[in-house]
Parts: C-alpha cells; sequence; structure tokens
C-alpha cells in the first residue's frame, strides 16, 4: 500500500472525489493552478479546470454563501479556507444560514468548509488558531477533525458525500510530518464514531487532531512507567461519539481530556460534563483537562510551545492523574 | 422593448391586490393576538416584488426578504401557507421554526427563504446562478435586498463575485429610506446606491419602485441579459416604507408630510388609475378581482386555521439532513 502524507491524502481524496462525482467543485483563494497556499489542491485545476475549481476574490463570506446556495441547488461544493483563522469572516454564512437551513426548511446544505488549523508551525495569532469550539457549539453543523493520513482521505470522502454542512479542520502541523499508508481507492471513514488509536487500562487520554500522535508518543514513555493510556482520538467533534467516551472511561475509572484549542468553553469542557455527567461512578479521579490556556496563540518559539500541550507536557498531566 | 398584454396587465393588479390583502389581513390576525411574533408590513413594496418576479419563468429561482410577499404568492405559495407559518402553523414551509416573511422557503416553488442576515440572500443566489451557469442551463436567480443591506460588506463582495464570475444574476435593491429608524443620508454618502453597479462592473438600473410595469419592463431585461450569458444586473427600484420596521414600530421618526406625499404614489392606486384610464379595467372586472381575492385569503384562512401547532416533541427533528 502507498504511503502519503496528510497532505496527499486529502489531495487524493479530492481528486478522486471530482472524478467520481461531476457535482463536486472546490472554491476557495488560490485553488486554481497555483494549486492552494498548501498545496491541498493540487493538480485539480488541470483535471478539472476553471469550472470546478475556482480561484475566488478575496471574500470568504460571499464564496461560502455561494456555495451555500450551489449546494441548495444539488452541487456538492467544498471550501477552501487558506486557514482556519479566516472562517471568521465568514462565519455568517455558516452559522446562520448553511447550519440552520435544514432545520428551518427542510433543504440540505452538503458543504464542506475545508480548514488548515492549529499552531506548531510559528503562525502567530491570525494563523495558528484552532476554532472547532465555535462550530461545535452551533447545531446543525457537523465538525470533524482526522489525526492521520488514513482518516483524512476516508473522513474528506465521508463529508463530501455527507448531507449536511461540515467544518472539515486539517491540523496543518501534521500536513507534511507524517507518512502512512493510505489505500489506492476510494473509501470513506464514517462522520460520528471515534477511534480507539492505543487499549490500555489506567487511564484515558481523550483527544482529537495534532493531540493524538502527541498523545501516543506520551503514551510510550508513559508505558515504561507502568502507566497504560488508552488513547481516543474522537474524529468528529460533533456530534460527538459518547458513547465510546463513556466505555473507555468505565474501563479506566480515569479522564485525561487533551485539546490545542483554549481551555474555556473548549470541546474539552463539554467532555467532561458529559463523563461527569454519565460516569460518576465509574471515576477513581476527578477528570482532567490538558489544553491551551486561555490566551490568543503567540508567535515565539518559546511563547508558542509554552502555549501548545506537547507530548511532553501530556505525559506530565497523565502522571499527575495515575497518582491521584 | 418588452410589453405585457391588457390581461397581463390585470394579473399584476390581481397580484398586488391579493399582496395587500394577506398583508392587511395578518395584521389583523397580530391584532387578534393569532400571532405569536413580529410581522413586517408589505405596503409600498408590492409593485417591487410583483414586478420582478413577474418577470421569471418558472425554472428560475428567486429569494425574496421580508417585504416581498408578492414573490411568494406569484410564485405559487398560497395565502393558507403564508398565514400558517405567521401563526407559528406546521401548515407554513419552516413547521412553525421561523417567523411570518423569514424561513418561507420552499424549492419546489423555485423560492429560496429569506435570511434575515441581509444581505445574506445574495451570495445564496450566486450559487443558484453559479449551479445554472455549471450545469449549462439557460436559468436566472433573482434577489432582493434593501438601502440598509448595501452598507453591509457582504453587498460589495457579492457584487463583485458575481460580476467575476459573470453568474445569471439579478439583485433588486429596495430602496424604502429607511433601514429601521436610519434615513439613508445616514446610510450612504453617495447620490444613490445604483452607482454602485458600475463601481463592480455590470450594468445599473434606477426605476420607479411604485411602477409596477416599469418594475417588470426593467428586470425583464436585466433577466434577459443574465439568462443570455450577458451576467449580473443591479437595479435600484425606489419607494418608500409606508409603516414601521415592524408591526411593534410607530415609526414616529419619520415625517407625517413624507408619508403623505408617497400616499399618492401607493403602487395599487397607480396601477388601477392607469388601467381604468386605458379602458382596460371596468367595473366587472375590479369586482371579479376584489371577489377572487376575498375568496383566496378566506379559504387560506380557513385552512391555516385548521393546520395545529407542531407537537414539542418535534423539537430536535431535522436539525440534520
Amino acid at each position: 500500500m502507498p504511503e502519503l502524507s496528510f497532505l496527499q491524502a486529502i489531495n487524493q481524496a479530492l481528486l478522486q472525489e471530482m472524478q467520481a462525482d461531476d457535482t463536486v467543485f472546490v472554491i476557495g483563494q488560490d485553488v486554481g493552478e497555483f494549486g492552494g497556499a498548501f498545496k491541498a489542491t493540487e493538480g485539480l485545476y488541470k483535471a478539472f479546470g476553471r469550472r470546478r475549481v475556482i480561484d475566488a476574490p478575496m471574500c470568504e463570506y460571499s464564496f461560502s454563501g455561494l456555495a451555500n446556495g450551489a449546494a441548495l441547488m444539488g452541487l456538492r461544493p467544498v471550501v477552501e479556507f487558506q486557514f482556519a483563522d479566516f472562517i471568521s469572516t465568514a462565519f455568517d454564512p455558516i452559522v446562520q444560514f448553511a447550519a440552520t437551513e435544514h432545520y428551518r426548511q427542510g433543504h440540505p446544505v452538503p458543504v464542506v468548509f475545508r480548514a488548515p488549523c492549529g499552531g506548531g508551525a510559528h503562525g502567530g495569532p491570525f494563523h495558528s488558531q484552532s476554532p472547532e469550539a465555535w462550530f461545535v457549539h452551533t447545531a446543525g453543523l457537523k465538525v470533524v477533525m482526522p489525526s492521520n493520513p488514513y482518516d483524512a482521505k476516508g473522513l474528506l470522502i465521508a463529508a463530501i458525500r455527507d448531507p449536511n454542512p461540515i467544518i472539515f479542520l486539517e491540523p496543518k502541523y501534521l500536513y507534511r510530518r507524517q507518512k502512512a499508508e493510505v489505500p489506492k481507492e476510494i473509501y470513506t471513514v464514517p462522520i460520528g464514531p471515534a477511534s480507539i488509536t492505543r487499549t490500555g487500562d489506567d487511564l484515558s487520554v481523550i483527544c482529537f487532531g495534532a493531540m493524538v500522535p502527541e498523545a501516543i508518543q506520551a503514551s510510550e514513555s508513559l508505558q515504561h512507567e507502568g502507566i497504560s493510556c488508552e488513547i481516543i482520538d474522537i474524529r468528529t467533534l460533533s456530534p460527538l461519539d459518547s458513547s465510546s467516551i463513556l466505555a473507555s472511561v468505565q474501563k479506566t475509572g480515569r479522564a485525561l481530556v487533551v485539546h490545542e484549542a483554549r481551555r474555556t468553553a473548549g470541546v474539552g469542557a463539554e467532555i467532561c460534563s458529559i463523563i461527569s455527567e454519565l460516569a460518576f461512578e465509574s471515576l477513581d479521579a476527578p477528570v482532567m483537562r490538558h489544553t491551551a490556556p486561555d490566551t490568543p496563540v503567540p508567535y515565539s518559539p518559546p511563547l508558542e510551545s509554552a502555549y501548545r500541550p506537547d507530548s511532553t507536557s501530556i505525559a506530565m498531566a497523565a502522571r499527575k492523574l495515575a497518582a491521584y | 422593448m418588452n410589453t405585457l398584454s391588457s390581461q397581463q396587465q390585470l394579473q399584476l393588479l390581481y397580484w398586488m391586490k391579493l399582496t395587500r390583502a394577506v398583508d392587511d389581513r395578518t395584521e389583523d390576525l397580530y391584532k387578534q393576538g393569532k400571532i405569536p411574533g413580529v410581522i413586517f408590513s408589505q405596503r409600498g413594496h408590492e409593485a417591487i416584488a410583483v414586478g420582478a418576479s413577474y418577470a421569471l419563468e418558472p425554472e428560475d429561482v428567486l429569494a425574496p426578504m421580508h417585504r416581498d410577499l408578492g414573490a411568494y404568492l406569484l410564485r405559487g405559495m398560497t395565502p393558507g401557507t403564508i398565514f400558517a407559518q405567521a401563526m407559528a402553523r406546521i401548515g407554513g414551509p419552516s413547521r412553525g421554526r421561523d417567523t411570518n416573511t423569514h424561513g418561507l422557503g420552499d424549492l419546489s416553488l423555485g423560492i429560496i427563504g429569506y435570511i434575515s442576515h441581509l444581505p445574506q440572500s445574495m451570495p445564496v443566489t450566486l450559487g443558484a446562478a453559479f449551479s445554472f451557469k455549471y450545469r449549462g442551463e439557460a436559468r436566472v436567480a433573482l434577489t432582493f435586498t434593501g438601502d440598509g443591506a448595501s452598507s453591509e460588506g457582504a453587498f460589495s463582495e457579492s457584487l463583485n463575485l458575481a460580476a467575476v464570475l459573470n453568474l445569471p444574476a439579478v439583485f433588486i435593491l429596495e430602496n424604502n429610506r429607511y433601514a429601521y429608524s436610519t434615513p439613508t443620508h445616514h446610510q450612504y454618502a453617495t447620490r444613490n446606491l445604483v452607482q454602485r453597479a458600475e463601481a463592480f462592473g455590470m450594468p445599473g438600473y434606477t426605476v420607479d419602485g411604485n411602477n409596477v410595469l416599469d418594475v417588470w419592463q426593467v428586470t425583464a431585461e436585466a433577466v434577459d441579459r443574465a439568462r443570455s450569458g450577458g451576467g449580473p444586473s443591479l437595479i435600484e427600484a425606489h419607494t418608500m416604507r409606508m409603516r414601521g420596521h415592524a408591526i411593534h414600530d410607530p415609526a414616529n421618526y419619520v415625517p407625517k408630510q413624507l408619508l403623505e406625499e408617497w400616499e399618492t404614489l401607493d403602487p395599487i392606486k397607480i396601477t388601477t388609475d392607469t388601467l381604468r384610464n386605458q379602458g382596460v379595467l371596468d367595473h366587472t372586472t375590479e369586482a371579479d378581482i376584489a371577489l377572487k381575492v376575498k375568496t383566496e385569503v378566506d379559504a387560506g384562512l380557513k385552512w391555516a386555521d385548521s393546520s395545529p401547532l407542531p407537537n414539542p416533541d418535534t423539537l430536535t427533528a431535522g436539525i440534520y439532513a
């Protein structure tokens, strides 16, 4: 099986799904001949031309709104944001229209809003954010964040085929840092179910996106210390797979929730609540969060390292939880 | 130059009168306490909504705003459906989830429901227009927006994007002189809004929004251009909002004299006068129209009243498709 990077897996998913379905088109800034800011759409313009690969002017609001309208009329738009930070300029079409149209009117809006998210690449406050909580809080959207090339391809194809609007967040830190086996053929990874990345007995690490490889690395060093971690990669942040999370915590009795986004009212807070409400009697320790602090994402490497959880800090948090 | 037959002109009058009658009856329902939310008067906007949507073909799509009741009716939405929506009954297109003229969409009639955040219907309309071009269909998408919405960034973005992609879209800007309480001289510093068309590279038209034939005429030209691949157009239709922003608003900020002047230009009155003078509208025809309007409205009201309120058990149904 060929090995692909996360970015190549995204690119292949787009190419193959566009070959398979003429209603799929891509719109965004610089996505055409240039191939996108991160090269996720490289080769698509050559394969499909300007009819289906549309270089938009700099107007995220309007081209997201255009995608909504095209989706209403039966097309399958894939919108690319150059950075997830820029989604705020298109907040209105996403949370007011795309998210509510089916509930209000019964009309499906199958748009995929793709966006490179997260830090670790010294992008500073405007190119490093993890905005998933904005959208998880909005009813009617699905929010997906893969952590590896295999899931990236399968989840993106599933997202394009899903009849709902989907915020598809791609941790750009992972774009070129890992390679993994990815089947050549088209396949889907279902939107919804979490994945048990590692099984373990002592504590559950519930994480997603770029924090998954960090948690795996942490669990390997913890293994030598006799602490066995179960790693749950939630993959779909909305709707959340509560039952997989609860089943793991009921087994281990300890839960550490990790994310790269800020702490207050982050997705982790919701996961902690679910565990506290529904698995209280299984807990041997308080549910713990390990997240970024409530600050903007800083640029300078020492500041960004202090901001962003990594394998070392996850291991420290896990030791504290295991010792409780 | 496009022209309309006498029969077609009478149809325009009928749709405007039906709009007015549904609007008036909606206000009655509100006063009777049968509408739990807010309602938006249509008075002054009848000619724009009816004239513009009359220029479309059945396969075209339009996205009205909250003062375009005439467009919904003309596209085939029944008065009963419209009353049911305002009365929060399941017979409305939103099944009790959205208010009055908001969310009154029905794609089977080619209507994209009004999105409260003006001018968000503009980019959504672009998407419909884009889909027509994408599939090589000779269809047109038309949307309505207002003078207040012209100040939003999305207004400019949408005109630019429509022009750059050369989409088969028509934008109707209903300039009714007030955005809630804000008069147009606090909204923009230019003499008019139609000049924005030139700024973005598309034809712009100014039209008397109280003259239904003029509105139809100019829209038909813009629709023809869009359908034949000539790209988008902006039409600024001038009128006056004859009531408050919504029913709760007495609009004391509007000078009385201004309303009195515009009252003489009432779109239904001037069309009626014109058609009478031309001998197109006689007493019998006028009585026929009045009877047809009353019958439609009465039947609609009866139907809406028989439509139940939604079951609370359905609260979370349909969040996802």
